[in-house]
């Protein structure tokens, strides 16, 4: 992307108000509107514009791939876990009613556990998207510029070639 | 008359429907495939939403009116679901899309087909 | 711990996933997608043993929350005998799969494939045990997005992969939005989505025409997906590219699980008795189903490779459940769960032994196996009994499932079917034959690749071939549990 200060200045204003919106959709879920799928994709798209924006090693930068598969994984695994967790208080898998003092306390509990699980894994997976195809797209333009690259010094030594021929015909 | 007017919804589901289904069937550029088939997916999230609606229902959050007509959620959240799941299958194709052109440098069914079929009888004759 | 079987089949293969793709090394993901398999075949094993006993209904409920609200996990008669047959090829195929995937795959892929393969079979068992109909496309694209991904894994080897792993995804997608569309008319119509409560108030509303289109809708998806002849086009280059082990864990199983979920749902939710299904739709399955065993079986004759010969065939035995299905009965179904469960035996034999082949030289085709016969008994022995079991020669399962299928169609008086469906089984004898032929007939060619035979090769697929043999000997449990299945969609004596 071209380097605009307007853009530049707007998106370093918006990023963390994204950010902040897409914590308030998470963990208003369980009282509103809103939830881990949500959530997920809006903080997502925060990294998102982060990386469109000042460019996608930058964007790397502020998530790395590792972190992202444990992110991807983790988030899960947390999801299962409440799930097993609530088999060994001695209810059913996903019973939320066991994992607080009250059956109240323990839905709220359970809800959160298993939407932060959703979420993490949603706002890592769209990142891991975006990463993965716009990477290719950079490789498939190397690639294509080596290719073009390559065809030009074909064709340089051709010439140049024919001309040392045409030198020694002479 | 007014019956085709009152479910107006299911018309534009079915016109959303053809299209995406006829571009999955007759086009044979794979990116314009999966464009048929997001509108196919969508088409049906439309469906099953708009049948969630129910008249002079709110939003389904608890008022504690016991009055309150509420909107049904349970359509909505099953399509929460196959949204995911059409971002899944969407991602899928395109990346599958992306190894193609990058293995045979085209992404036309016709012409991948003519590719296929001269690998094919090569191996034959091998065989 | 017991009360919670039902859930942890499906849950220890699907927590495995992640967990998989977390190791990065790949011996420790292969262990740990052993070790689940394994614990999920013995809980299968565990569930239908006590099924069997006690003759009763075990209903898991999700969340504490009971059957018309929450989502229920069921175990009867009929996924108490589908559970043990996904889970415990899975796992032999698991064992197989790591020298297949050894030799196939990059080996930087290696703990993903491990994660989406674990990811699969925990999607194939959440469909046959799962009671919501909901739940069952949930289940159904979990297992299939992880299914496209190891067919298009079989690119690193043949690059054909690719586009048959995107047809696949196009049908597979396709079928999946068509049984969405029948569920949202039937939820319009009933306003549930528990399959029994389902069941119950569609009887109310029987004979309204959106209630046969959600039929429609909902039987051509899992047409698609169970590759019914004309709608099998996605399947055979998808078995025969795909890397070994998945040609061998997806011929065997996933096409089994769709005929499982038809018959749940056509059966289970809108009954026999249900306006139209007997004549109409019985008949339509009863018609492809013949002629996807005629197609099947002459296009498996004039195939040369052996992975595409055995995909081919895999149409035939569809058709052949196909059948069973249509034939409308409650012997017309036991025969088509015999069958399901007899194929999947079968195929595994034959895909294993055939992935022990094709890991070595690439592609086993016809020149790679000519005059193989004496150079790897073993393997190509198990290829032999497998084929034998596709015709159905006696002392095989193939002769179990042709029988009761005969006797289904004689049932009702079907004498050319039953006629049709003999001869089709008598013209596989023409490409096993043909194996016969290239294998332990012709001479081995000079220059030809030395193939080599380890117990790490044969000792998967003689596992199945065992099986095929020992379920062909003494079929009775196998029949009797079939027939269990059978009645609980049909009512009926035996």
């Amino acid at each position: 992307m071209h380097d605009d200060v307007v853009i530049r200045v707007i998106a370093k204003v918006m990023i963390p108000a994204v950010m902040l919106f897409a914590l308030y959709v998470q963990f208003h879920g369980d009282y509103g509107p809103g939830g881990g799928f949500q959530a997920g994709v809006v903080f997502a798209a925060a990294f998102v514009l982060n990386a469109m924006i000042f460019g996608l090693n930058r964007g790397r930068h502020a998530w790395p791939a590792r972190l992202n598969l444990l992110a991807i994984c983790g988030g899960v695994l947390l999801y299962g876990l409440t799930g097993v967790a609530s088999m060994l208080l001695g209810a059913n898998y996903l019973d939320y009613d066991v994992l607080g003092a009250t059956t109240q306390s323990g839905q709220h509990i359970g809800i959160l556990l298993v939407e932060f699980g959703v979420g993490l894994t949603v706002a890592s997976v769209m990142v891991a998207l975006f990463f993965t195809f716009a990477g290719r797209l950079t490789h498939i333009r190397l690639m294509a510029k080596m290719q073009a690259h390559e065809e030009a010094d074909q064709r340089k030594t051709k010439r140049k070639a024919r001309s040392t021929k045409k030198r020694a015909r002479k | 008359m007014s019956n085709l007017i009152a479910h107006w919804n299911y018309f534009l589901v079915i016109a959303l429907m053809m299209i995406g289904f006829y571009a999955v069937i007759a086009r044979g550029n794979m990116v314009k495939k999966m464009v048929g088939l997001s509108i196919f997916q969508t088409s049906v999230f439309m469906l099953y939403i708009s049948m969630g609606k129910v008249a002079n229902g709110t939003a389904p959050i608890l008022t504690g009116d016991t009055t309150t007509l509420y909107a049904n959620p349970l359509p909505h959240v099953l399509i929460l679901t196959a949204i995911v799941v059409g971002v899944a299958t969407t991602a899928v194709g395109y990346a599958l899309i992306i190894r193609v052109y990058e293995s045979y440098g085209t992404i036309e069914d016709d012409e991948l087909i003519k590719i296929i079929e001269t690998e094919e009888n090569a191996e034959a004759g091998d065989a | 711990m017991m009360q919670h079987l039902p859930i942890l089949q499906v849950l220890l293969p699907l927590l495995g996933a992640p967990l998989a793709a977390l190791l990065r090394h790949r011996d420790m993901a292969w262990g740990l997608a052993l070790l689940l398999t394994g614990a999920a075949f013995l809980i299968s094993i565990i569930l239908f043993s006590q099924q069997q006993m006690t003759g009763e209904t075990l209903v898991y409920d999700l969340g504490g929350w009971p059957a018309p609200i929450g989502i229920v996990y069921v175990i009867d008669a009929a996924s108490a005998l589908v559970l043990p047959v996904i889970s415990g090829i899975a796992f032999v195929a698991t064992i197989a799969a790591r020298r297949l995937v050894e030799a196939e795959i990059d080996a930087r892929d290696h703990a993903l494939f491990y994660a989406a393969w674990l990811l699969t079979i925990a999607g194939m068992l959440g469909q046959v045990t799962t009671g919501d109909a909901f739940n069952i496309f949930v289940f159904l694209e979990i297992s299939s997005l992880s299914a496209y991904a190891l067919v298009a894994m079989g690119a690193g080897r043949d690059r054909r992969a690719l586009p048959a792993a995107f047809n696949y995804l196009i049908l597979g997608t396709v079928g999946a939005t068509f049984y969405v569309i029948g569920l949202g008319l039937l939820y319009m119509l009933t306003g549930t989505l528990n399959l029994v409560d389902l069941s119950d108030r569609l009887a109310d509303v029987q004979s309204t025409r959106a209630a046969f289109t959600a039929l429609a809708f909902i039987a051509l998806g899992l047409f698609l997906k169970m590759a019914l002849f004309p709608l099998h086009f996605w399947l055979v280059p998808a078995y025969a590219h795909a890397p070994s082990a998945v040609s061998a864990l997806m011929a065997a199983t996933a096409t089994k699980v769709s005929v499982y979920v038809l018959i749940r749902l056509v059966f289970g939710v809108f009954g026999i008795d249900f306006p139209g299904l007997a004549d109409a739709v019985g008949l339509l399955v009863l018609t492809l189903g013949i002629a996807g065993a005629f197609v099947g079986t002459l296009a498996a004759i004039l195939e040369t490779d052996l992975k595409k010969l055995f995909a081919q065939s895999s149409i035939a035995q569809l058709g052949y459940m196909a059948i069973g299905i249509g034939a409308m009965s409650a012997t017309g179904l036991a025969a088509a769960f015999i069958h399901l469960f007899n194929h999947a035996l079968m195929k595994g034999a034959l895909f294993l032994a055939i992935g022990a082949i094709a890991a070595q030289v690439g592609r086993a085709g016809m020149g790679t196996i000519q005059g193989a016969g004496r150079q790897i008994p073993l393997t190509m022995t198990a290829i032999l009994v497998g084929g034998l079991a596709l015709i159905g020669v006696p002392l095989t399962a193939g002769f179990i499932s042709k029988l009761y299928l005969v006797r289904a169609l004689l049932e009702q008086d079907f004498w050319l079917l039953a006629a049709l469906t003999f001869i089709s089984s008598a013209l596989a004898l023409a490409y096993v034959w043909k194996i016969i032929e290239t294998a332990w007939l012709k001479e081995r060619p000079k220059g030809a690749p030395v193939l080599v035979e380890t117990p790490v090769h044969y000792v998967p697929a003689w596992l199945m071939v065992i099986a095929t043999i020992g379920f062909g000997i003494f079929a009775s449990p196998l029949v009797d549990a079939a027939y269990a299945a059978a009645h609980v969609f049909i009512g009926g004596a035996r």
